[in-house]
């Protein structure tokens, strides 16, 4: 692999005699050769597949996120002192507006280059939010978050609640209709927090809302506190992803011991530090033709004004949508105004999604009782109720989108918003129900259908008469790598009953815990399909070797095989 | 663990292959292929540079308020020029690695995540001669009295935080009182009840908001305007004075059919617009909320719980709107205190 011949001393080469110097230098301060060579840092091995692609999207919109935000704090003034605008934009000359928001026009329209890195900056966002949540969906999925990897889950949901408050912060921050409406959003949210609500509101705003000191605080927050603590916590996460080396997918030659791939030094770095720039390239291009958020058609904040259809930023959307179908409770006692109406959907709710979320690792672990590492991703269909658990958390996610856009979809398709509330309110505890069957029986399908191609083999089209007429089509064995790779999965573990008391007969301790486990055991393995055993497939061998009590001839022009059940003849 | 895992294998019903044989690409085997391969790249970086000194160009040659296709022309050029070359290199990067940088497939071996027993053990040994050292075990008033104070930290840290903003004792209600005029919120005159239909709404302001001191300054301004008029904003409506059902008490509120309420939606306080002159409903943009404003603003559908508050109207001597009083009913979003400064309106009352 290295094109130096062993024999010969590094040092002595070409390459040696230019970069033992440099290198001899920073060594002798930092050691840091010592540490690379015990990690292999420098060739550490990448395996590949789209889907690891995610979380880079992430990360890298999260650095042009910091290149464009600090090109933007140039300019921008996170004041809410009054000024009367001046600047280019000739509809709101004259206006009576906050710096913040005069400041926002003038990177929009006085500096030039101005509104396309704003664009930028706010497309990035949205990016970075998408991108963090399919990456944190994928890793559910295929079960990445299982030993040794817990700490990095909860890690990854750090993350994302950090980068939810930061989009908000950062949407505040202009000042214009649109975002004051989203803080006078927040102000109600303070204000439902029972019994400390109204000084919450008051030490946060200032005084009164909407007061003089949010959006200087904001932006503290939104430029210095939370950016920090993602930097922290990417850095964290991105050294436990190098110490526990990424996970794979299994395969022939991949196993829970050995990691296959490209090394870091030169093909992934190449490939994710390419991948930066098309991130940043793709960001640009959606910042020249896609306009977002143009802060001068809304005007200023006015507390008496608000745009019809107003929206917050996509990823606030599922609050929205159970702010919105929440039915309309508030109840007095101990003589306390108790807002369930916007408690309940706008903090308990998504803390219950983040809660689960974050607990589901250690959830699944009790469940199942496994603790072994693991390093090799798990296909969905092998894991039917998790599968189907996240598609449920996902259509609960969904409905409550649609209750976010409810208006908007009964404008558009002439529908009753009472209607489509109602729809909403009764399908977020039905929907979710409903899909967790679907998907489970859909998993178990799967899981059927690759025993199936296992001891079966796959249809190859060739239909056989037989001497009495019947018509029977033959099927090949499946090449043995793909045989493998379909097998390549824990086996369903035995289940038994927990004893009902310990060795002396008396009876055992944790018995009321160990019945709830085995039965939560017994409903998460429900249905699941196991691999074939050893014997099955060596019956079934026999058998597709055997047809019809006929050797299988399927000719010379028939060679190879291919998964998608098309002969592949050359 | 190891044995574990190879008993494992052995039940396994497929053996492992094996990583497949290494299959050479084209530009491995062709140098036609390669050559092109990297005359792709090439052009690749050449052409984002052209495009980034295009960025400078058109960075100083084109005005700002020129246009394109209806963009800005500046911010379509601009983006388009860095949006292209930023592709452009990522994309060669890209290609350069998959296209001719060495592509064996290498293999690595994982080790657990935990240390060896070893590791283990000389860690909890070094942990514990250092507790030991310190004596943390042996002196609990130490001890003790160390934690104390930590929790005290937590002390200042708190009362640190008290001057973030004032004490809400209290929460005012708004700035109408007796008196007050109701003026329109686009140029603050005064309203007359013929200046409005049967079925119009309009949006007013208590007239303070547009009051000037004898220096000519506005008496409300800034910050203090802004949180007046997220309390004070109001709506008035005339409807058939015969399709208003006015609770008891309220009888007299209105002048003509003509009725003024709060426009602060009870449910997060967006300001409420959307009026149905039939219906007599009035719907809160942000979450669909709906008052019917010919039945003493009761909620009728969406989260809102207090019905919207009403300002009783009267005429003053020259005939224009004025309030009556402040609201007798808090305005704007619920909070904890709400029951206890409603029963103090209510006592004023
Ligand atoms: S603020 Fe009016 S419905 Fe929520």
């Amino acid at each position: 692999m290295s094109t130096v011949d062993e024999r010969t001393n590094i040092e002595d080469t070409e390459f040696g005699k230019k970069a033992a110097g440099p290198v001899g230098w920073l060594d002798d301060r930092l050691g840091l050769a010592g540490a690379s060579k015990r990690s292999h840092l420098l060739r550490k091995v990448f395996p590949e597949h789209w889907s690891f692609m995610l979380g880079e999207i992430a990360l890298w919109s999260f650095v042009v996120l910091l290149l464009t935000g600090t090109f933007l704090t140039f300019w921008f003034q996170p004041s809410m002192a009054e000024t009367t605008y001046n600047g280019s934009y000739t509809p709101l000359n004259g206006l009576e507006m906050s710096h913040a928001y005069a400041s926002t026009l003038d990177i929009s329209f006085d500096v030039r280059g101005g509104l396309l890195i704003r664009q930028i900056h706010h497309w990035a966002a949205a990016l970075f939010v998408a991108a963090m949540i399919v990456h944190m969906l994928r890793v559910m999925f295929t079960g990445a978050y299982r030993k040794p990897r817990e700490i990095n889950w909860l890690i990854g949901i750090s993350l994302m609640v950090l980068g939810l408050v930061e989009g908000f912060a950062g949407y505040s921050l202009p000042d214009d209709l649109l975002s004051g409406t989203g803080l006078r959003f927040v102000d109600g949210l303070l204000r439902s927090i029972p019994i400390v609500g109204s000084y919450l509101e008051y030490f946060i705003f200032g005084g009164e809302f909407p007061g003089d000191v949010i959006i200087p605080r904001l932006y503290m927050v939104h430029i210095l506190l939370i950016p920090a603590l993602l930097l922290a916590l990417i850095g964290a996460h991105m050294i436990l992803l190098v110490y526990h080396k990424h996970t794979q997918w299994g395969g022939p030659g991949r196993t829970e011991k050995n990691v296959v791939g490209y090394p870091m030094l030169p093909v992934y770095a190449a490939k994710a530090g390419g991948f930066f720039f098309v991130v940043f390239g793709f960001t640009a291009l959606m910042g020249a033709v896609l306009q977002i958020n143009p802060i001068w058609a809304y005007g200023p904040y006015n507390p008496s004004e608000v745009t019809a259809g107003s929206q917050p930023d996509w990823y606030m959307g599922f609050v929205e949508g159970a702010v919105r179908i929440m039915p309309n409770w508030e109840s007095t006692f101990f003589n306390y105004t108790w807002s369930w109406n916007v408690f309940f959907p706008a903090a308990v709710l998504p803390g219950l999604f983040l809660g689960v979320g974050a607990a589901w690792p250690f959830i699944e672990q009790w469940i199942t009782g496994d603790k072994r590492e693991h390093h090799l991703l798990e296909r969905p269909r092998n894991a039917p109720f998790r599968t189907a658990f996240i598609v449920a958390a996902m259509t609960a996610y969904g409905v409550l989108w649609i209750g976010g856009g409810n208006d908007i979809i009964a404008t558009k398709f002439h529908l009753s918003l009472n209607a489509i509330t109602w729809f909403c309110r009764i399908g977020l505890f039905v929907l979710p129900v409903v899909t967790f069957m679907i998907t489970k029986r859909i998993c178990i399908g799967l899981q059927r259908a690759d025993a199936n191609r296992i001891l079966h083999g796959y249809e190859t089209g060739v239909i056989e008469r037989s001497p009495d007429g019947g018509f029977t089509e033959r099927h090949a064995p499946l090449p043995v790598g793909s045989q493998y790779s379909l097998t390549n999965h824990d086996r369903l573990p035995v289940l038994e009953a927990p004893p009902e008391t310990d060795h002396n007969g008396v009876a055992a301790p944790h018995s009321r815990m160990a019945k709830l486990r085995a039965k939560a055991r017994e409903i998460y393995y429900d249905g699941s399909v196991d691999k074939p055993t050893v014997e099955d497939v060596h019956h079934a061998e026999e058998h597709l070797r055997d047809h019809d009590g006929h050797p299988v001839e399927l000719g010379d022009e028939f060679q190879g095989v291919s998964e998608s059940g098309v002969p592949r003849v050359h | 663990m190891s044995d574990e895992l190879d008993q494992l294998t052995d039940a396994e019903p497929i053996k492992d292959p094996g990583l497949p044989a290494h299959q050479h690409r084209p530009t491995d085997v062709d140098p036609a292929q390669e050559l092109r391969a990297e005359r792709q790249i090439t052009g690749m970086f050449t052409v984002a540079s052209l495009l980034l000194i295009g960025f400078c160009v058109a960075y100083i040659m084109i005005d700002k308020d020129q246009t394109f296709l209806g963009w800005s022309a500046m911010n379509f050029t601009l983006g388009a020029t860095l949006g292209g070359a930023l592709l452009l290199m990522g994309v060669g990067i890209i290609q350069w690695a998959k296209k001719l940088m060495g592509d064996d497939e290498m293999v690595e071996l994982r080790h657990p995540a935990a240390s060896t027993a070893e590791e283990r053990a000389a860690t909890l040994e070094d942990l514990n001669a250092g507790i030991n050292e310190s004596g943390f075990g042996r002196r609990p008033l130490i001890r003790r009295s160390l934690f104390l104070s930590m929790s005290f930290l937590a002390l200042p840290t708190v009362i640190m935080l008290r001057d973030m903003g004032p004490l809400p004792y209290g929460h005012k209600n708004t700035v109408w009182k007796k008196g007050m005029r109701v003026v329109n919120d686009v140029a603050g005159t005064p309203i007359k009840p013929s200046d409005l239909q049967v079925g119009q709404l309009v949006n007013a302001e208590p007239a303070i908001m547009y009051e000037k001191d004898k220096d000519g300054e506005a008496v409300l301004h800034g910050t203090e305007l802004l949180q007046e008029k997220s309390k004070a904003a109001v709506i008035v409506v005339r409807m058939k004075p015969e399709a208003i059902t006015p609770s008891k008490g309220r009888e007299n509120w209105g002048i003509d059919g003509i009725l003024c309420y709060s426009k602060i939606c009870t449910h997060v306080g967006c300001p409420i617009s959307l009026w149905e002159q039939q219906t007599h409903h009035l719907l809160c943009p942000c979450h669909q909320s709906t008052f019917d404003l010919a039945d003493n603003g009761k909620v009728v559908f969406g989260p809102a719980h207090r019905p919207l508050p009403q300002l009783p109207l009267a005429l003053d001597s020259e005939g224009y709107l004025i309030a009556v009083s402040d609201f007798p009913e808090v305005v704007g979003p619920s909070y904890p205190e709400l029951a206890r400064d409603q029963k103090r309106l209510d006592d004023k009352s």
